[in-house]
């Protein structure tokens, strides 16, 4: 092996692998020996259950959509900030992070107030015949709420490194604004992008706590996995609580696998 | 002696000391509403304790979603005593750990529950839509707001009052079962937990009637917003009995039987009726009961035993993944 510049390669290596394991492989090896534990018929009953099919469609679904939301917008915002000075700039720069802070039911309680019937949007809304509050949007609504920030603060970074130079060298070899953009911008911004997206994505997939309050959790309707595990540990239904756990593990690999697929992609095929 | 001697010994001496000093404590383990009652009730019984025997005790206390908590002692959380909302939690606690004998419940008098409650009707200011009894809920436009029986453990009594009700009005199960069928398709949303669904109600204004324990109507009523609410009380409902134990392994390690014993009994005493009919929920001492008959309407009551066959029973048909409730919500 070549001798490396910065020593503790070995160490470093245990460590990591040591620390991952402890942190992640473990708990997730435990859920999975839980979930197999129900046996092949079972298993399969459990997580081919109508009721469940319903709620993985309404958790990956609402999910993907508040994540593309986010990547539209939140790239949006993550421009507005880097390139453009203006009076409370900072102020709306601090209030990105805010939905990491907070506790996701106070998230929740809040956005069910503002499009609850009687709420600040939900009033007009419904009279305009929308419902949003208790319906797959609210559920939306509530996973693009807590996405944001992942997006934004990818983006934002990258987009404060490129050189604007190459842009004006673009400008001058005759590309016009649009062409400037897909072509010079849009490549460097996109792998940020995207690992802004699946993030958003990963932890959408997941949420719990701010999404209860404002779907209403009726049956077959707007009901999203996670509470569907909760329901089974309400029975002390341990096994097949695990075993719903592991097809939304799976789904989540599967699809950020793909995405970071992409992102590879799109990385070499802009260097070739 | 070394050094290292010297702090070996100063150590263990401090550590000894330590276990002499420390009061001891005992630590209850209950569900969500129960909470300013028992806040009342331990300041009560550290001083009956201190008055009765010299010694100063703490006790701890620590409230939740009912089936959380009990989960949580499972997990291990090393509780003296537990005082749920079902016995179907402390069955489970039985079966699942045995840190307590399956016969639990004979060991008090009254089911093990000190106090009991039922479900009513909380409905808006004058009561705009007249409900008066079960069957108005049925009314074409009427709203009612429960949580989901699947995640609350309250939710699952206000099920079983509509299906009790049902039953003996209609006579027969399958009627009992398109009644509560009917009553299911007027929720326009099923909160994950009771407090969730009060919040509906009383803050965001949905819904025309909440479907609540008693002493939680009476705490919202007369604390949170008199005037805007009132108790409207079926003709039959269910006697819903909160039990209470000492969960004896874990008394047993932390050497606090005779604490977590007391406490139970002292519940029973005038001082503890006195208490649980003060926070709104029914004495089963007939003296307080009368005390209290003012607070508390009388009504036909049904309990789970006699209707169900017990909890395990209820909750096998009723909750349970495939139960009557999933049938409900199955699309055709």
């Amino acid at each position: 092996m070549a001798k490396r510049v910065i020593p503790g390669f070995g160490l470093s290596l245990g460590f990591a692998t040591f620390y991952t394991s402890l942190i992640v492989f473990i708990p997730l090896a435990a859920l999975f020996a839980k979930g197999l534990s129900l046996g092949g018929a079972d298993l399969w009953r459990v997580v081919s259950d109508p009721q469940a099919l319903a709620s993985y469609k309404l958790s990956f679904g609402a999910a993907l959509a508040g994540a593309l939301i986010n990547l539209l917008f939140g790239g949006l915002v993550a421009w507005v900030l880097v390139r453009y000075a203006f009076p409370g700039k900072r102020i709306v720069d601090a209030l990105v992070d805010l939905p990491f802070a907070l506790p996701t039911a106070v998230a929740g309680i809040a956005l069910t107030e503002l499009y609850g019937r009687n709420g600040w949007f939900g009033a007009p809304l419904g009279e305009l015949g929308l419902k949003v509050a208790y319906t797959p949007i609210g559920v939306t609504v509530a996973l693009t709420f807590i996405g944001l920030p992942f997006v934004v603060r990818t983006v934002q970074p990258v987009l404060a490194g490129l050189d604007r130079e190459l842009e004006e060298a673009a400008a001058s070899l005759g590309a016009d604004r649009w062409q400037t953009f897909r072509r010079v911008l849009f490549p460097a911004l996109l792998p940020a992008a995207l690992t802004g997206f699946a993030l958003a994505f990963a932890r959408a997939v997941g949420e719990y706590g701010s999404v209860v309050f404002i779907s209403g959790n009726m049956p077959f309707r707007t009901e999203i996995t996670p509470l569907l595990i909760y329901s089974k540990l309400e029975q002390y239904d341990y096994a097949a609580a695990s075993a719903l756990g592991m097809v939304m593990l799976l789904f989540s690999f599967v699809l950020l696998l793909l995405i970071n697929g992409l992102q590879f992609w799109t990385v070499k095929r802009a260097g070739g | 002696m070394n050094w290292k001697t010297w702090l070996a010994a100063a150590t263990l001496g401090l550590a000894l000391g330590q276990t002499a000093l420390a009061d001891r404590e005992i630590l209850n383990v209950s569900y969500d509403p129960t909470r300013e009652l028992y806040e009342a009730f331990n300041k009560k019984f550290t001083e009956h304790w201190k008055q009765e025997t010299g010694e100063t005790i703490t006790v701890r206390q620590s409230h939740g979603g009912a089936g959380k908590q009990t989960r949580a002692i499972i997990d291990g959380l090393e509780a003296d005593v537990a005082t749920l909302a079902l016995a179907y939690d402390i069955d489970a606690i039985s079966e699942k750990t045995g840190i307590i004998p399956g016969d639990w419940q004979t060991r008090l008098p009254h089911n093990s529950a000190p106090y009991t409650s039922t479900i009513v009707f909380l409905v808006r200011e004058g009561n705009p839509k007249n409900l008066k009894d079960w069957d108005d809920l049925l009314k074409p436009g009427v709203e009612v707001i429960t949580p989901n029986p699947k995640t609350s453990g309250g939710a699952r009594w206000n099920y079983l009052a509509a299906w009790a009700y049902a039953e003996k009005k209609y006579g027969s199960e399958e009627k009992a079962r398109q009644f509560v069928g009917k009553l299911y398709k007027q929720v326009p949303v099923l909160d994950s937990g009771a407090r969730g669904a009060t919040t509906t109600f009383v803050k965001r204004g949905i819904g025309d009637v909440l479907l609540a324990w008693e002493n939680e109507a009476l705490l919202s009523i007369n604390k949170l917003g008199r005037g805007d609410f009132e108790i409207v009380v079926p003709s039959i409902s269910i006697l819903a009995e909160p039990p209470v134990t000492v969960l004896d392994k874990n008394a047993e390690k932390h050497g606090t039987t005779d604490i977590a014993k007391a406490y139970l009994d002292y519940l029973y005493s005038p001082v503890g009726q006195e208490l649980a009919g003060k926070n709104y929920y029914r004495p089963v001492d007939p003296e307080y009961a009368s005390k209290y008959a003012g607070t508390f309407p009388e009504v036909n009551l049904v309990t789970v035993n006699e209707a169900f066959g017990g909890w395990q029973n209820a909750q096998r048909t009723h909750f349970n993944d495939g139960g009557v409730f999933d049938q409900i919500y199955k699309p055709e």
